[in-house]
């Protein structure tokens, strides 16, 4: 009884982490159509980031934040510098951001060399929580919160702003959105520093939980793929409940199937791709 | 005469290699409709994709409110003050009415006292008020056309550019949208109407110009080019 509540919390922790690291994939993917391959180095940069930040004693959501915006920054200029002039080209793009992926990799082990370095959560989050006689860590609690708030918060700025309604008409019919006078080319630039953002926070809060190591980034990379190919790409509610899908197969599959763990988590993506090959939400197959 | 808001000079265009322009010349007065007529491949939206900034002239330039432009992205022109109403309306098919108009509001400094916005739009088009919830992709072609003129509008533009339309609507609902257009002219907007059918134009076009496989063969005003006093059949076909 108490391994399956300890999967469960356990399950729960990681569909968390993995809707920060796959909301951002699912959106650039399914709006801007680019597949980005270094969003797992990005989750790592982020995740190495907070590992400086708080060696300089920041506190700890400080960091967090401060990772985000260094994430964006960076995810902005790549988009400005390389990925603007490859658009419509999606071989170029797969191979420039997997070139990416490893030089960012290779720049992590430069600086922060191979080590496994452990984050410790913040002082407050420390202990347990106690609800119906279950203990949950206060941590893990806390980083299921903190998903659920950027869901809604995502959701709400692409489905009931101005800006989210001018990301999607620029999706429907770039052309026409720019004719529309809506700053297309502008506005891509956004997302996709936005989805760099929200990798470079949940690389920071993944710390505490499961370290920052080198390997962490193509650790990352193919559960956000499977995830967006489950949930559909573009689609939020898709990457939310891919996420916690996987985070569900990834733990009991571990413990239960432990010499197939990879079958276990690349079948629901075959047969997703075989049989609805736009996943649960999305709109247009890959 | 007020000067001209928009002229082509001498543009020349080309879809890959393929020349569908030729050295084509005419312009829109301040306040004036031109009628741009010409039968099926003639040029015209070839014309309106130019003016709108989405295909450059590979010879030849644009003026805008007398200044000259070669290259310019089409949100640019957007935010100058030109606002194209295209073929086959092309609405944003998965947002609501309401986020189709919402992101192209706009008023610019030229705005005038009663400025399109959402009320006034909702005044003149009440159906897409009445739908202003609604899915675009799900309304009718005749109330997609009226949300594609009144998106245009949203922006309160200085010079509009409409093609065709009246394309595949039901006679009544054309007759709708003809009158909007003479509504627009008469509260002074500089307009471009695009048609194929010369007797929709003749009515309410000041000028009138006419394509004949990527050429002007013929520029006039209305009253000079009567369809009763010219036979326009060699141009345009039989209609
Ligand atoms: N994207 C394109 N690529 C290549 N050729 C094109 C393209 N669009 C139009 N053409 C060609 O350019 C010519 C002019 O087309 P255009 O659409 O301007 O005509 P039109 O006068 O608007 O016709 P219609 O009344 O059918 O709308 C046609 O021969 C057409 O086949
Ligand atoms: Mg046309």
């Amino acid at each position: 009884m108490t391994l399956y509540i300890i999967l469960t919390i356990n399950s729960i922790t990681m569909g968390g982490l993995l809707f920060l690291l796959s909301a951002g994939f699912s959106l650039i993917f399914g709006l801007m159509r680019i597949p980005n391959l270094a969003h797992g180095a990005l989750f790592m940069l982020g995740a190495y980031f907070g590992v400086t930040f708080l060696r300089m004693e920041v506190n700890f959501w400080i960091a967090v934040i401060f990772s985000g915006v260094a994430l964006a920054i960076i995810g902005g200029v790549i988009e400005r510098l390389l990925l603007r002039r490859l658009a419509g080209q999606e071989l170029a793009q797969v191979l420039v951001t997997l070139g990416l992926a490893f030089i960012i990799a290779d720049v992590c082990l430069l600086i922060w060399t191979g080590d496994p370095i452990p984050l410790n959560a913040p002082e407050s989050l420390r202990g347990v929580e106690r609800f119906f006689g279950i203990v949950f860590p206060r941590y893990r609690l806390a980083v299921v919160v903190i998903a659920l708030i950027l869901a809604i918060g995502l959701w709400f700025l692409l489905e009931r702003t101005r800006l989210g309604a001018m990301i999607r008409a620029s999706v429907d019919d770039p052309e026409m959105a720019r004719v529309t006078g809506i700053r297309v080319s502008r506005l891509f630039t956004i997302v996709f520093a936005l989805g760099a953002a929200l990798a470079g926070v949940g690389g920071v809060l993944s710390g505490p939980i499961l370290s920052v190591y080198p390997g962490l980034d193509a650790e990352m990379l193919p559960l956000a793929l499977i995830i967006v190919i489950l949930g559909g790409a573009g689609s939020l509610p898709g990457a939310f409940l891919g996420s916690f899908v996987i985070g569900f197969i990834y733990n009991f599959g571990q413990v239960f199937f432990p010499d197939l763990a990879y079958v276990v988590l690349f079948l629901p993506m075959l047969l997703m791709l075989v049989l609805r090959p736009q996943g649960l939400f999305g709109k247009d197959p890959l | 005469m007020g000067s001209n808001v928009l002229a082509l000079d001498g543009v020349s265009a080309y879809y890959g290699d393929s020349l569908v322009l030729q050295e084509v010349s005419f312009s829109l007065g301040e306040g004036r409709l031109l009628g741009l007529l010409g039968r099926n491949g003639a040029g015209k939206s070839t014309c309106m994709n130019v003016a709108a900034g989405l295909l450059s002239p590979r010879n030849g330039h644009l003026e805008f409110f007398g200044e000259t432009v070669t290259e310019i992205k089409p949100e640019e022109l957007a935010h100058l003050g030109v606002s194209l109403v295209p073929q086959e309306r092309r609405i944003f098919k998965s947002l609501t009415v309401y986020e189709n108009l919402a992101v192209a509001a706009r008023q610019p400094p030229w705005t005038h006292r009663d400025p399109w916005e959402f009320s006034t739009v909702f005044a003149a088009f009440p159906r897409l008020g009445e739908r202003h919830k609604q899915v675009a992709g799900s309304l009718s072609g005749g109330e997609q056309q009226m949300l594609a003129i009144a998106r245009a509008l949203m922006s309160n533009p200085r010079i509009l550019l409409m093609d065709e339309p009246s394309e595949g609507l039901a006679p009544q609902i054309v007759m709708e949208v003809i009158d909007t257009v003479s509504r627009l002219k008469e509260q002074g907007l500089s307009i471009i109407l695009v048609e194929q059918n010369p007797k929709l134009v003749f009515g309410i076009a000041d000028d009138i110009v006419i394509l004949n496989s990527g050429r002007v063969v013929l520029t006039g005003t209305a009253a000079d080019l009567n369809p009763k006093n010219l036979d326009l059949t060699e141009y345009l076909g039989i209609f």
